[in-house]
């Protein structure tokens, strides 16, 4: 299975680790990506906060380019880039005037086609069976809280994906494979997402918050399938237990991590061995 | 009303639906940063409808948000508070209304959009040190400029520190779309009755 495959810049960037997860896991599913052509950043919460026709213009352009290398599907494994191509393609297929106007301004024709699909999604599609017959290992002594954050199901009319307070597909892939996830309440609050750098103090908070929900409900690690959720929950996991004198202590693996390992890879090939926290 | 300064039809932030706002409050219930804030996502839309745009501008709040989006999931009226924001960051920005309290989030945007527009996509290290370098020059806190000094020895163990960042081959193409929309404003309604 041949897909189109947008990583957007954290992945080539300080989030390679979840770069290196998402191939690995993928390819050892039997799915190929694809990287498109020449892709451009999305954005991010930069472009949708200051111009919001460059927060339309730029996910369009990748858009343009799937669309041109001839993909129905595009991945993209962080929610931040799906959600802007998704919103971006929702006001595409909504508006001929728009699409005439945003082909001009990125230089290529545009209609707003291609199916843009987060990680889940992409497992989903495989498919449990497929993914169960491949697995060689038991993932029993995970007991994970499953993190979906922002984006990956809101705004919901945009993304369409999962249940926007409930979700539960994660659990759903990760039960089939023997671990036992845990219920918590945080799985949809935001961990400050974009703001570590510009506003840290409120990321440890919003971040502490959730690792703390995590452990009092008797997770041993947490699961996430975003790269931004990844930085403020592993990387400043040692700032946020010296800010509120605590110690998590907490595994933050990605998706793609455990349904890796299920699948006999090793933690190297995944990636793991760049995480921050590492416990087992 | 007289004076015509209540949102219209045609304003831009009509698409977001604020008409429809019967100020239940659930936007704010939910919102992750409604106690850091100094006035509430509810109390925002309220201001927009009565068209008194520059105090919601000059709201620290609006650079409070994490732009999680629960407040547009959760409105039962379908009003699209997260966009709503998104708008009164733009605005505040072009007009040269951001409260000194947030400019040093106001930085990091333009410090990151001006990283797009040279390289088309986002050089880390690049970023990092053009954003520093400016919170820097404004005020004067050694602390925040070192702050993440730490972290990269440990990223580098990770292979995860790259002194140069990836950039796309066309170049010329990622400033033209940043000029040409970098020419549309929004245009809000200026009459102001507040």
């Amino acid at each position: 299975m041949d897909i189109g495959y947008y990583p957007g810049c954290a992945l080539h960037g300080s989030s390679n680790d979840y770069g290196s997860s998402v191939r690995a896991c993928l390819n050892a599913l039997g799915a190929r990506l694809c990287e498109l052509d020449d892709w451009i950043c999305c954005g991010a919460t930069a472009a949708h906060s200051l111009n919001h026709m460059l927060a339309l213009a730029l996910p369009s352009r990748n858009l343009a380019i799937a669309e041109r290398q001839g993909y129905e599907e595009l991945l993209a494994p962080c929610p931040m880039c799906s959600m802007e191509l998704l919103k971006a393609r929702c006001a595409l297929t909504a508006s001929s005037d728009l699409r005439e106007k945003v082909s001009e301004i990125v230089e290529l024709e545009v209609q707003g086609k291609t199916r843009v699909l987060n990680l889940i999604q992409i497992l989903q599609k495989i498919g449990l069976d497929a993914i169960k017959q491949r697995a060689v290992r038991t993932l029993k002594e995970f007991r994970p809280a499953c993190y979906y954050g922002c984006l990956l199901t809101r705004p919901a009319d945009t993304v369409q994906f999962d249940d926007c307070e409930q979700p539960s597909s994660m659990e759903t892939i990760l039960c089939a494979l023997g671990a036992e996830p845990v219920q918590w309440n945080y799985k949809t609050e935001c961990c400050g997402a974009g703001m570590t750098m510009a506003d840290g103090p409120t990321t440890l908070e919003l971040s502490h918050k959730i690792l703390s929900n995590a452990v009092a409900h008797g997770a041993n690690c947490m699961v996430v399938a975003c790269p931004m959720c990844h930085v403020n929950l592993d990387m400043k996991q040692a700032d946020i237990d010296r800010e509120y004198d605590c110690r998590h202590d907490l595994a933050v693996y990605y998706l793609s991590d455990l349904v890796g390992l299920a699948l006999g890879l090793d933690e190297k090939s995944l990636g793991i061995d760049r995480h921050f926290v590492v416990k087992r | 009303m007289s004076g015509n300064s209540h949102a219209t039809e045609s304003d831009v932030f009509s698409e977001a639906n604020v008409a429809a706002c019967y100020q239940c409050g659930k936007c704010s219930a939910g919102c992750p940063m409604a106690e850091h804030m100094d006035l509430l996502p509810n109390q925002l839309v309220r201001l927009v409808q009565m068209g008194r745009f520059d105090r919601a501008m000059r709201a620290e709040a609006i650079w409070k948000c994490v732009s999680c989006v629960t407040c547009s999931t959760r409105c039962p009226k379908s009003v699209d508070c997260a966009a709503v924001l998104d708008l009164l960051r733009q605005a505040a920005f072009e007009q040269g209304k951001v409260p000194p309290s947030r400019r040093r989030t106001l930085l990091f945007q333009q410090a990151f959009l001006d990283n797009i527009r040279r390289n088309g996509r986002v050089c880390e290290l690049e970023l990092i040190g053009v954003f520093k370098t400016k919170a820097f020059a404004k005020d004067w806190d050694l602390l925040k400029l070192m702050e993440d000094a730490p972290l990269a020895p440990k990223l580098m163990r990770r292979r995860k520190f790259h002194f140069r960042g990836e950039r796309v081959k066309d170049r010329g193409l990622v400033k033209r779309i940043f000029d040409r929309c970098n020419s549309i404003k929004l245009d809000l309604a200026t009459s102001e009755n507040s």
